[in-house]
């Protein structure tokens, strides 16, 4: 999938520490997104390094996704896991600040970055003393785009988002779920953003954290732009 | 002058392993147990006196024995085959009339040691990986069991602002494994059959028997107050404690697993307590490094504790249940233990 389906392309790879903890932090695209595998994945292919996904601990309650998900390496997105992954262990993070309004944006609203939550993930950075690593991605949006939504049915099923995508359209409803298309994944690291602040603390300025915290996403929404006009086609790159 | 020693729960496992423990002290210089029933070890030196559920006479022994230290283990953490108002009246109104007796104007109690589980910690989707003592709970309290724990803690907590000298150690103990002790898990363990909730494979943890009976000697011993976790290191899926007990997964259906449970209950082939349907969704892990930090060192991990089950398991299957190799008679105790016909070697 990673190699073949998707070509995932890196670029400054080296920006990612081979020691020590660090907070990766992405743009978030796709009905059931593909951002997150194939940035955990690359990492563990190209650097050795494991990475922990951080993810709604919605997933936790849904038989086998939650399952998988533990198993691929991924944990519920708790300040006390992601303070134990960083600080305690020194290991790598992600973490998506969009939260679910990230996938769950429809095909118009594409690489149009949502809120960034409310900066839990400049918090956790700075308690624990890393930095935190933005990375851009390209090409997730159009593997599984996102045609409507059906707010009635989510609720019905207790769901974040019911979406309706283009792979069922193609593939039919069951298929459709499962079946990405190949668009072409490129994926940017930028340069390391630390903070000038104590760590171990049990609280940080909120005006500092919010601050910061739109800064990475006015980063990362121009690398995304950048990354945009570069390319030609959505699935050769 | 010796350390005078009250064990509630003589009978049950936790009990009578822990006097036992404290028999080979040469420091503590009397034991004594309660119990509803006899005691299933054998004992040295350990008074044993017959009480019902809830103390009520507790108040009269402790000031006619002048104990300095007492145990309380009698604490029901399982909900197997118990009515939820004798779950009450054991956890509840027996921790109740514990902390009154040793709270009394003029107590000669100087430290009371409180069993717990890390089921006060509940499980749900929103848990952090690891629990640390201070962090509270997410999930919602449903179950008989979990509210009693929770009731228990809270009157610890009044009992150490109220009695701000004594030392209080709790004890939250995750899930035991071990040789002999049988709860719900092992007992399915045991008979081969470990139910789950399909889709689920929940991470858990769980401290060996002997680790238990050790932990609780050494905040005895060492006189440490506060509340710790105890639990072997790491956690490990649900579906390899079955894989290396040799047991075959049950699954039950996600939704409702409990009524689909409750026919293979009623024929004795799975114990499914309605306090573990959320664990075996969610599973539960604590942070152990409180404890570790008092110079505390566990023999066992959680496979470890697995392991050893199965070992005892493997034996149980060659040779069979052995026959318990002692029983309590009365006459025959008190003569060893009070008769000036025994010649006694150990005197001070």
């Amino acid at each position: 999938m990673y190699r073949h389906w998707f070509r995932v392309e890196w670029e400054g790879l080296d920006k990612i520490p081979m020691t020590g903890g660090a907070l990766l932090v992405s743009n978030h695209a796709g009905a059931i997104p593909s951002d997150a595998p194939a940035i955990m994945h690359g990492i563990e292919e190209e650097l050795g390094r494991p990475v922990y996904g951080m993810a709604d601990y919605f997933f936790r309650k849904v038989p086998v996704v939650g399952t998988l998900w533990s198993r691929a390496g991924g944990v519920a997105a708790h300040p006390d896991n992601a303070y134990r992954l960083l600080h305690d262990q020194g290991q790598l993070s992600l973490v998506f600040p969009e939260g679910t309004k990230g996938p769950s944006k429809t095909y118009a609203d594409r690489y149009r970055l949502r809120r960034f939550g409310r900066g839990g993930f400049v918090e956790i950075a700075m308690r624990s003393g890393v930095p935190v690593i933005p990375i851009a991605v390209v090409g997730a949006e159009e593997s599984m785009p996102i045609l409507f939504r059906i707010n009635g049915l989510a609720k019905a099923l207790k769901l974040p988002y019911f979406p309706v995508t283009a792979n069922d359209l193609a593939f039919g409803p069951l298929l459709g779920k499962v079946a990405y298309f190949p668009a072409k994944i490129k994926i940017h690291v930028l340069d390391p953003v630390t903070f000038d602040v104590d760590p171990g603390l049990e609280r940080y300025s909120k005006s500092r954290v919010m601050d910061e915290a739109e800064r990475i996403r006015a980063m990362l929404q121009d690398t995304l732009h950048d990354m945009l006009r570069e390319r030609r086609s959505v699935w050769f790159g | 002058m010796g350390r005078r020693v009250l064990i509630t729960g003589l009978d049950t496992f936790w009990g009578g392993r822990m006097a036992q423990a404290l028999e080979a002290d040469p420091n503590v210089e009397m034991i004594l147990g309660l119990g509803t029933d006899e005691p299933k070890v054998p004992l040295e030196r350990t008074e044993f006196v017959r009480a019902d559920q809830t103390y009520s006479i507790l108040n009269r022994i402790v000031r006619a024995t002048q104990v300095d230290t007492i145990v309380h283990t009698f604490l029901k953490t399982n909900s197997v085959g118990i009515s939820s108002r004798v779950l009450h009246e054991i956890n509840v109104i027996g921790t109740l009339n514990l902390l009154a007796a040793a709270g009394a104007p003029g107590t000669s109690v100087r430290q009371v040691v409180v069993k717990s589980s890390t089921h006060i910690y509940g499980a749900s989707e929103k848990d952090p990986a690891w629990f640390r003592e201070e962090t509270g709970r997410n999930a919602p309290v449903r179950t008989r069991l979990e509210r009693s724990l929770i009731e228990v803690e809270a009157l610890v907590r009044d009992f150490i602002m109220d009695n701000p000298r004594l030392v209080v150690s709790v004890l939250r103990f995750a899930h035991v494994l071990g040789t002999d002790i049988l709860t719900p898990i092992s007992a399915d363990l045991r008979r081969r059959l470990l139910p789950c909730i399909a889709g689920f494979d929940p991470l858990v943890q769980f401290v060996e028997e002997d680790d238990v009976v050790r932990s609780l000697e050494h905040v005895t011993r060492h006189r440490i107050p506060g509340t710790f976790n105890v639990a072997g290191a790491g956690k490990l899926p649900w579906s390899e404690v079955a894989s290396i007990a040799g047991a075959f997964l049950f699954p039950l259906p996600p939704i409702n697993p409990r009524s689909f449970a409750s026919p293979f209950r009623l024929l004795g082939l799975i114990q499914f307590p309605v306090e573990m349907e959320t664990l075996l969704r969610f599973g539960r892990g604590v942070d152990t490094s409180r404890l570790i930090e008092t110079g505390f060192a566990y023999r066992y991990s959680s496979a470890g504790a697995v392991e050893s089950l199965a070992r005892a398991n493997n034996l149980r299957r060659a040779v069979g249940d052995d026959e318990p190799a002692y029983r309590y008679e009365q006459d025959v105790e008190q003569f060893f233990q009070h008769s000036p016909a025994v010649v006694r070697e150990i005197d001070g």
